[in-house]
């Protein structure tokens, strides 16, 4: 059994490998809960099917999803043009800090301007902070990976301070915590659980994945991603596009922070995201580093954390089981890409 | 002095999973492998270890479950980029997720109990010599044995090793595994010696540490032993500022080794000629043999 | 008992979410916890306070957790309690107190309890322990034991509580030694076992002979034991993990709390309020006394008896702060609130 290079990927390859992975994966699943001794089915039904059967537990996922979907499609255009934005999560965090600067700073202005001006500070701070490592790898070729990853830390250190210190709550007993956020300062929510982000990180992908199949630019970035010298001849920049990608990466993501903050959160704490800057760089790959399958990815990976929940709860089978299955996930998706653009041949070489 | 040497041994402490993790992932990458799954094989490392101490009540049984551990994730790795051709940074993120779920799944039972910990002479235990031995071991390995001439030849272009007859695949996967080993080694460090327990996700991190190290130090082993030991210093000097009630603000000394590391980065990788010379070109290219 | 959960699960879900649960004998009663009940400190007690309860009430009582719920992501699980038809909700962290106002707000039926917060609603009361008192006592242990006269503290986040921790023991320590020494490192964690062993080794080169935590790890008192020092352990009895090293420890009792909400709950009578106990209610309980001399470990016992009695309190009388003002009493708000240091403290607050 080798492993053949195809002569071109295959299509239907393409439309199946998800679905084979995610097969597998709940056959894994399947063999974790039945080794436990709980009713596999039964576990399965819960994690899976049941989140999506009342509307309470459905607009739950889509909440959940909206920050996933967001910094997951900005993220899978970077991915593409092979820039390799692992700081999302810094990204979110300095644009929550930027977003929450008017109404800790402003507190009195009430305006339609006030919420607008919040998601545009939050755009400004996430771009900002994406910017750095795209200059220090401009500049001076350090790898983006580890210094977008080092900044996540710095960022949240600073964010520590601030609401320790000259943000915290005069009001708040000297805990950690800044002002709760005013009316005007928050997010509308459209039905009693899903918020106005969700329609926002909707809207983004849908957008993104336009730019990325019918514009120029988004040629530019797939290019740039396949071959260096080919977009090079191409008049293309790489350096303009590493600092594209990382700006608009890091602007997402930090919309993404200044909306979990302007509705979930509604204040600045220490911690502020349960981790979807990292979580989103599994919806980029599981969406095949495409803006509108990030939409996928992102819901079914929300699922998988309500559904994780609800295990939690109903059968006190423990949270460690959703990571496990998260990441066996990510495994068979992975593995089975291969079948897009290989295939297995048997016996001797051509 | 003596506090000088009280210190120095809680930097060797601080220092040596950094160490071994990331000359682990140094001949790994200089095969031209990229591998970001350090994390997950060192939390795999760290349940292995304290399991297999605990389980047994001997300690080196533990650093060779630790090992096992750790290469037991690098396998699923090198199967998945190697034989299947995935994405080298996808699946090292894959791997540190599953290795994070699954030490905690199989963890769960080593909860609250109170593991065994390797002997120690004045504070020094065995992994620490034998980490700063295998500085010399690799560097070694790499520049002065044919092993090294062949992994780098891999590591800079593996269509010219291929042409020239060497197997890039099995060289690759050798090196993926001695990573794995190594990363595994040092998760157990911190269950067997830096603080004898096992708590879900006790890596906090140490393994992206690592990572970093690897390209601070420009792939070269000297070096990896120099950023080891000069992140170890600064977060144990955060700790000793504090407690001299400097009155600087304790966020901003933890944030110190992360700035630190970026600094230095830059400082690093502005050398253009040190990296052009150093940086394997074919890192994180699967190589596909057509012929 | 997982059965019977399963199958009223079960039963529940397929009567719809929505509508409240039918269980006309077992009333729910669920837990949010913001760590892992292995963590052997912080959750650990709160889930050994559910155990109690369990044991307490049999049938009469259906429990449920969460474990490893962060603070930003919590008010989906109190929202999934409330549904699944808990009729009172425990939030084990400060960080889960807007969420849990939110939740309140929308399930007025369901009854819900804050740990260590302070905004409560008609619904929502809150719920502490003065572990300050057990400090007091720990900080006269240390200043009887310590041959150097300091005491290493790893504390965790300047907060009201970890802050009138640090005074309590200095006081406590003071009462023995009036130029004891207390010196402090902000781990900037509750639980980070490397990060608290670091922590600890630093502080021993630094003159600290006794060691005492408010992060909740076991990794300090290791460093101590293997070291040949002593210290104290946090939440639980820790010693198992150092026997030779911990002299007592300051173990969170949730039990009486938990059982007498949960009763009130079934009764009807619950109100939502402002509780803290402390010894005297039997919320703080100090481990049994190890490794130490018998006159010792009986003046600790001494204090415990009066601070319990209500003889002594750890904050009595007047207390120089450590900007040189005095104070005359210190209330329980003040206590609540502190973020000022007594004097000998050699650390800054940030303000």
């Amino acid at each position: 059994m080798r492993l053949e290079k195809r002569a071109e990927r295959s299509v239907k390859m393409a439309i199946a490998s998800p679905f084979i992975a995610l097969a597998l994966t709940v056959v894994s699943a399947a063999l974790i809960f039945a080794m436990r001794g709980d009713n596999p089915f039964y576990a399965l039904y819960v994690y899976f099917i049941e989140p999506l059967t009342a509307l309470w537990t459905v607009e739950q996922v889509l909440v959940k999803a909206a920050p996933l979907v967001l910094i997951g499609a900005g993220l899978a255009v970077a991915y593409r043009a092979n820039v390799w934005n692992i700081g999302a999560e810094g990204q979110l965090t300095a644009g929550a800090i930027c977003a929450g600067a008017i109404p800790i700073l402003f507190p009195t202005w009430q305006s339609p301007l006030t919420l607008l001006s919040m998601l545009v500070m939050g755009i400004v701070g996430g771009m900002a902070w994406g910017a750095i490592p795209a200059y220090l790898r401009n500049r001076f070729h350090a790898n983006e990976i580890l210094t977008s990853l080092m900044l996540v830390y710095v960022v949240q250190l600073f964010l520590d301070w601030l609401v320790r210190g000259p943000w915290r709550d005069p009001q708040g007993f000297n805990f950690p915590k800044s002002i709760t956020f005013s009316d005007w300062q928050l997010l509308p929510y459209l039905t009693s659980g899903i918020h106005a982000g969700v329609i926002i990180s909707l809207l983004v992908a849908l957008a993104l994945g336009f730019v990325m199949t019918r514009t120029l630019k988004g040629f530019e970035i797939t290019v740039t991603g396949h071959s260096l010298r080919a977009a090079r001849f191409s008049g293309f920049s790489e350096k303009h596009t590493v600092m594209f990608c990382m700006l608009l990466s890091g602007g997402l993501a930090g919309l993404a922070g200044a909306i979990e903050i302007s509705s979930v959160v509604g204040q600045l704490q220490p911690q502020i995201s349960p981790g979807y800057g990292f979580a989103a760089i599994i919806v980029a790959f599981l969406g095949r580093l495409n803006p509108i399958g990030a939409i996928f990815a992102g819901l079914l990976l929300a699922l998988s954390y309500i559904g994780g929940e609800a295990v939690q709860t109903a059968l006190q089978i423990p949270d460690k089981i959703t990571r496990v299955i998260q990441g066996i996930l990510l495994f068979y998706v992975l593995a089975c890409d291969t079948l897009i653009l290989y295939r297995f041949t048997s016996g001797a070489k051509a | 002095m003596e506090i000088f040497l009280t210190l120095l041994t809680i930097v060797m402490t601080a220092a040596t999973p950094l160490l071994l993790a990331a000359l682990g992932e140094t001949v790994t990458e200089r095969s031209g492998v990229l591998n970001l799954g350090v994390e997950g094989m060192m939390i795999m490392g760290a349940v292995g270890g304290f399991g297999g101490a605990y389980l047994s009540g001997n300690p080196w049984v533990g650093v060779f479950f630790s090992i096992v551990g750790g290469m037991f994730m690098a396998l699923l790795f090198g199967i998945l980029t190697l034989q299947l051709l995935a994405n080298q940074v996808a699946t090292g993120l894959a791997l540190t997720l599953l290795g994070l779920g699954l030490s905690a799944l199989l963890g769960e039972s080593f909860v609250g109990q109170p593991g065994v910990k390797l002997p120690t002479v004045s504070g020094i235990d065995p992994l620490i010599p034998f980490s700063i031995i295998m500085v010399g071991v690799v560097s070694w390995l790499l520049f002065r044995s044919k092993a090294g001439l062949i992994i780098r030849a891999v590591g800079n272009s593996h269509a010219s090793a291929h042409a020239l007859g060497y197997n890039v695949i099995a060289v690759r996967f050798c090196c993926v595994l001695f990573g794995g080993a190594m990363s595994g080694l040092a998760g157990g460090y911190l269950s067997l010696v830096y603080t004898p327990q096992w708590v879900e996700n006790m890596s906090a991190g140490k393994g992206w540490i690592a990572l970093a190290l690897v390209v601070f130090a420009s792939w070269l082993p000297l070096r990896v032993l120099a950023g080891a030991y000069l992140f170890g210093t600064i977060s144990i000097l955060s700790f000793v500022f504090q407690a001299m009630s400097l009155g600087i603000p304790s966020q901003l000394l933890s944030s110190l080794p992360y700035i630190g590391t970026i600094l230095a980065l830059v400082v690093i990788s502005g050398n253009k000629a040190l990296t052009r010379r150093n940086t394997p070109a074919s890192l994180g290219q699967p190589f596909v043999p057509d012929r | 008992m997982k059965k019977i959960l399963m199958t009223a699960a079960a039963a529940a879900m397929m009567l719809g979410a929505a509508s409240a649960s039918s269980q006309a004998e077992a009333l729910k009663a669920c837990w949010v916890y913001i760590g892992p009940i292995g963590d052997f400190g912080w959750t650990y007690q709160h889930h050994q306070g559910l155990e109690a309860v369990k044991k307490e009430l049999g049938d009469k009582v259906e429990t449920a957790y969460a474990e490893n719920i962060p603070e930003a992501d919590s008010e989906k699980t109190f929202e999934r309690f409330a549904r699944e038809g808990c009729k009172v909700i425990y939030g084990t962290s400060f960080g889960y107190m807007e969420p849990m106002l939110k939740v309140a707000k929308k399930f007025p039926d369901v009854k819900f309890e804050h740990a260590t917060g302070y905004k409560t609603a008609d619904n929502m009361g809150t719920y502490n322990a003065k572990f300050h008192e057990g400090r007091y006592v720990i900080g006269q242990i240390a200043a009887k034991m310590s041959k150097t006269g300091t005491a290493g503290y790893i504390a965790s986040f300047p907060i009201p509580e970890v802050v009138s921790g640090i005074n309590a023991f200095m006081l406590g320590a003071q009462s023995v030694n009036p130029d004891f020494k207390v010196k402090v490192i902000w781990a900037n964690t509750w639980f980070d076992p490397a990060k608290e062993a670091d922590a600890a080794k630093v502080l021993l080169s630094q003159g600290a002979d006794i060691m005492s935590q408010h992060t909740d790890s076991t990794a300090p008192l290791q460093v101590v034991q293997e070291a040949g020092k002593l210290g104290f352990g946090q939440a639980s009895d820790m010693i198992k993990f150092a026997p030779k090293a911990q002299m007592t420890a300051i173990v969170d009792n949730w039990a009486p709390h938990y059982i007498k909400s949960v009763k009130a709950v079934m009764d009807g009578t619950w109100k939502a309020g402002q509780v803290w106990s402390g010894m005297a209610e039997g919320e703080v309980v100090m481990a049994p006394y190890t490794n130490l001399p018998d006159d010792v470990a009986k003046m600790a016992a001494e204090t415990a008896e009066a601070i319990k009695t209500g003889k002594l309190n750890p904050f009595g009388g007047k207390i120089t702060k450590q900007d040189g003002t005095e104070v005359e009493t210190v209330d329980d708000g003040m206590i609540l609130g502190m973020n000022w240091y007594v004097k000998g403290v050699d650390d800054k607050l940030p303000q």
